[in-house]
């Protein structure tokens, strides 16, 4: 069963087409994370699906209802913003229960629920205060909380970490985890540009750009099958290697670049299986290694070493293959130095080959 | 709807596009005459008529002649158009034993509008250059006296400047007024000055005197030529609050220099002789019309620049 | 900045000093030694010129015990009371439904505001023209045949004040109107869409969430509307020139004509003080609440 669905979305401000036939659907009590750039229409995607925004053409369901002309506080929804947007004169409680208020919601009910939401979000010492007392994190829960008293089983959270420093991002992201743990069937709709809190917390993720969804997939197949070249450059940090050359079918394919040839029998083709024409050849940084591990893998090669960035855990090696940019990673102990040649290999199972032209995943 | 675009669906819920779409779809269904929108622009174009009124009465009050004045009604749109009371306003009209019309008030009042927006703007911007970037010490202290000043009443000091210009011996003379001017800009210059040049990042200013520029180098190299839109705005404050005033005209001038405000009032106000309304709305509006000139053509910045006198530093 | 060995701390910075010296000496002469010295010389009986002859507070009691001054001050009350509520609530209206993401919303702030940059002096005369029974409101209502109708503010002394009022507001609401549509633009947008997740009604928005919000907005207004007020003058002299008899005096007014006018400015002196006076008790309340506020938040 769908909890939400967007249907054949279309959004233009003016001439300006935002989004352009956009098709979702999110199961119940999935975490669902849109993830782009910054303007590539991820967050007015939410707000249309909020009723924020009125659409120009297509349909929303909310638990099989369709709620396209429905308003905000009718869909069923809770929401959580980047800035807040707690309401600043009241309290804690206050905000948490001026909705509730308005909504008729008798008195004990609304007390019971915010009993429930501030004990989930392990605010009840704060609820006599006002948000200018409280720091970011706290803010943050509070707005968490005003949307958990709605009792409704869709949240939508628009970029709710932003404002955070790394520390208590990275506190409040696996708070937001175990909340949608503790909420069964409870729907979330994620939008971020952190692919670590994507990666993270996602059971699918959309990564959207120019106001379409390039890629709709869990993390790992996201990661490891990018389905084009944006997705595959976006997502993995530090970013892909990309090497330009030709795809060769004679017997086996082989990838051709300059000196360097790349056996491709373990790769996994999509559709029709290899066609040869220019392509683009991407292997991540994590994926390469060196010395006696390397030895044993289908690739193998001498680079020599330009820049070293010790980061700590690992080291990141920049070097040059033929004369494309190489990265890769070595284990933090390692002693490397510039100048020095490295012997590295790699599978090129895990790679991902694009089509020079299309992008497209080959 | 549904077959366009199939590219940029790709491996997403592709059956979802093949459903027939039922029930609500698109944008909220909205009429252009809903109750909301009637009341909304219904008040706006009230409001609107009110506020433009005045402006029509004056425009065709001043335009009628007087037989048809004292017939008519002040809203009727005239039968015949004389220009006459405008002739008559600027050349001919009376005020005490001069009968050379609104225009001595206006050559008056350009002699001292000029003078003083130019004076006041540069010891302004000074001002406020200093206390952005070279601080000393009581700078701050003079600074919120000045601040302090621009709220006490003007009556309580008129008498103070009289002594002060008669000494100097400019006391009803249009530099003595143009000297007040200055004096009583300053605190709301200085200020929007201020605000200004203290949001112009410190780096650059650093950078400057690493460079070996001085005061005076930096204001006139960098600080000025990247703070045209302030003078502007500083202008625009200026041109509008001089012009209009008239306090200060009553006070520091005698009728040889009356500037226009005061001018006009005698003309209108006078109790001898027959009212001319028409000549008197042709004399308000000659009056009325350089401030209306300058609000007019800046737009945007007249706003900002009241947003810059009112709010607080 | 290191502040050892420098040879002379007066040099030090000089070219800013000299910059300043207008600055400091309008601060120091005029505003502080023209200030002390009025309060000073109301104490005197200074007539035709100031004159240092102490007459303790003789011009006070004379003041208060002239009806014109009283007068005076009725009339600023009335006028003050009704101006701020009624430029607050003008104001913010107008901006609300100018904020409605509405069409033409230049065109109608274009109009709101252009009677701001009218002098009071055109302000009071167009007025006193549109208000003249003969010809104006009253003629024209009377013209369609309601004979009994009454609307003479001008020339009835107990509602000329209102008549000032109304050119008052029309000259100065569109200035409230801008830093109140100013203050609504500056609320977190954010806190629009929660309030309509929330299903919180716009009015209720405003009243419960936006307004509360917009508190320094309205201070502003408050003090701006205050100062501007006890500053009339050149509307009165326009309009009504204080008449009908003394019926719309002002305190403004009356400092100038005793001054200037009926020579006695021991009596000007005086009044102009009662004016300093009523400033701060306005000012005093806000610049605590302003500055001494904002420090204790810290």
């Amino acid at each position: 069963m769908a909890s939400v669905s967007v249907k054949n979305l279309d959004l233009n401000f003016g001439d300006v087409k935002v989004l352009q036939n956009l098709n979702l659907d999110i199961r119940q009590g999935e975490f669902l994370v849109l993830l782009g750039s910054s303007g590539c229409g991820k967050s007015t995607l939410l707000n249309c699906i909020a009723g924020l925004l009125d659409i120009t053409d297509g349909q929303i369901f909310i638990n099989d209802r369709n709620v396209t002309w429905e308003q905000p506080k009718d869909r069923g929804i809770g929401m959580v913003f980047q800035s807040y947007a707690l309401y600043p004169q009241m309290t804690v409680e206050g905000n948490l229960s001026f909705g509730l208020k308005n909504a008729g919601v008798p008195k004990e009910e609304i007390k019971k629920r915010i009993e429930r939401a501030a004990a989930l979000l392990h605010i009840e010492p704060l609820l006599k205060r006002k948000p200018a007392q409280l720091s970011g994190g706290q803010r943050q829960r509070v707005a968490i909380g005003r949307a958990l008293v709605r009792d409704v089983d869709v949240f939508l959270f628009d970029e709710p970490l932003s404002n955070l420093d790394a520390k208590l991002r990275a506190e409040l992201r696996v708070e937001i985890k175990r909340l949608h743990q503790q909420l069964e069937n409870t729907t979330m709709i994620y939008v971020t540009h952190d692919q670590i809190e994507a990666m993270t917390l996602a059971d699918r993720i959309a990564i959207m750009r120019a106001g379409a969804i390039q890629q709709l997939a869990d993390p790992a197949t996201i990661y490891n099958r990018p389905v084009n070249k944006y997705v595959a450059g976006f997502i993995g940090s530090p970013s892909i290697n990309f090497i330009d050359g030709t795809l060769e079918v004679n017997s086996d394919p082989v990838f051709r670049a300059g000196e360097t040839a790349i056996e491709l029998s373990g790769y996994a083709f999509s559709g029709n299986g290899p066609k040869p024409g220019p392509v683009s050849f991407g292997i991540r940084p994590e994926h390469i290694f060196t010395d006696k591990v390397a030895a044993d893998l289908p690739f193998q090669c001498e680079v020599e070493v330009e820049v070293v960035e010790p980061m700590g855990a690992d080291t990141l090696v920049w070097s040059r293959l033929d004369g494309h940019e190489l990265r890769f990673r070595v284990d933090g102990q390692t002693p490397v130095k510039e100048g020095e040649r490295m012997k590295i290999g790699f599978d090129p199972a895990r790679a991902s080959i694009f089509d020079a032209e299309t992008e497209m995943r080959v | 709807m549904a077959d366009t675009g199939a590219i940029n669906d790709t491996g997403i819920a592709a059956e979802a596009a093949s459903e027939a779409m039922v029930g609500p779809r698109g944008a909220r269904p909205r009429r252009m005459l809903s109750r909301r929108n009637i009341f909304l622009y219904g008040t706006l174009i009230v409001v609107a008529v009110y506020y433009l009124l005045p402006l029509y009465v004056m425009i065709v009050t001043s335009v009628k002649g007087m037989p048809e004045i004292r017939m008519g009604n002040i809203f009727a749109p005239p039968v015949e158009i004389t220009f006459e009371p405008w002739v008559k306003a600027w050349a001919t009209a009376c005020t005490g034993l001069n009968c050379d019309g609104l225009s001595r008030g206006f050559w008056n009042s350009v002699r001292i509008t000029i003078p003083s927006v130019l004076l006041s703007i540069a010891i302004a911007s000074l001002n406020g250059y200093a206390l952005a970037h070279w601080r000393f010490k009581g700078a701050n202290t003079f600074f919120t006296i000045l601040i302090v000043g621009a709220f006490i009443p003007y009556q309580v000091m008129l008498y103070p400047l009289v002594i002060i210009l008669r000494e100097m011996g400019i006391y009803g003379t249009l530099t003595g007024l143009v000297l007040v001017h200055t004096i009583f800009g300053m605190p709301i210059l200085t200020l929007l000055f201020r605000n200004y040049f203290t949001s112009v990042p410190e780096e650059l200013f650093k950078a400057a005197r690493v460079d070996g520029a001085g005061f005076w180098a930096i204001y006139f190299k960098i600080m000025l030529p990247m703070s045209l839109p302030i003078f502007v705005v500083a202008m625009i404050i200026q041109v509008t609050g001089i012009w209009n005033d008239f306090l200060f005209g009553v006070v520091y001038t005698k009728p040889d220099t009356y500037p226009m405000t005061v001018q006009l009032n005698n003309i209108v106000n006078s109790v001898q002789g027959v009212k001319e309304y028409n000549v008197n709305m042709a004399a308000t509006i000659i009056t009325g019309l350089v401030p209306l000139i300058v609000y007019f053509a800046s737009g945007k910045l007249f706003v900002r620049g009241i947003a810059a006198g009112a709010v607080k530093g | 900045m290191p502040a050892h060995a420098r040879p002379n701390q007066l040099f030090r910075n000089l070219s800013a000093k000299i910059a300043s010296i207008p600055m400091i000496l309008t601060a120091l002469v005029v505003f502080v030694g023209g200030t002390g010295w009025t309060i000073v010389y109301s104490f005197t009986n200074s007539k035709l010129l100031p004159r240092l002859n102490f007459v303790g507070l003789d011009q006070y009691d004379r003041l208060w015990s002239t009806s014109k001054w009283i007068i005076s001050l009725q009339n600023l009350l009335i006028y003050g009371v009704c101006m701020l509520v009624l430029s607050l609530v003008i104001g913010f209206v107008l901006a609300a439904l100018l904020d409605q993401k509405i069409r033409f919303e230049n065109t109608f702030r274009t109009i709101f505001l252009y009677p701001f940059a009218l002098s009071f002096i055109v302000t009071g005369l167009v007025w006193q023209w549109i208000l003249n029974p003969d010809f104006g409101i009253q003629s024209i209502v009377r013209g369609l045949g309601w004979e009994s109708f009454n609307f003479d503010p001008l020339y009835n002394a107990d509602i000329v004040i209102f008549g000032i009022l109304i050119a008052g507001l029309w000259q100065s609401s569109g200035l409230i109107m801008c830093i109140m549509l100013a203050g609504l633009r500056g609320i977190d947008e954010e806190i629009w869409k929660a309030a309509r997740i929330d299903g919180i009604p716009t009015w209720k928005t405003y009243l419960f969430i936006v307004i509360p919000m917009m508190r320094p907005v309205f201070i502003t207004a408050l003090v701006l509307i205050s100062t501007g007020i006890v500053r009339v003058y050149d509307l009165v002299v326009a309009q009504t020139g204080g008449g009908p008899g003394i019926a719309s005096e002002v305190p403004a007014k009356y400092v100038y004509d005793s001054m200037f006018l009926a020579q006695n400015l021991g009596q000007g002196f005086a009044a102009s003080t009662m004016m300093l006076l009523a400033v701060i008790i306005v000012i005093v309340p806000w610049a605590y609440l302003e500055f001494g506020g904002r420090k204790r938040h810290g």
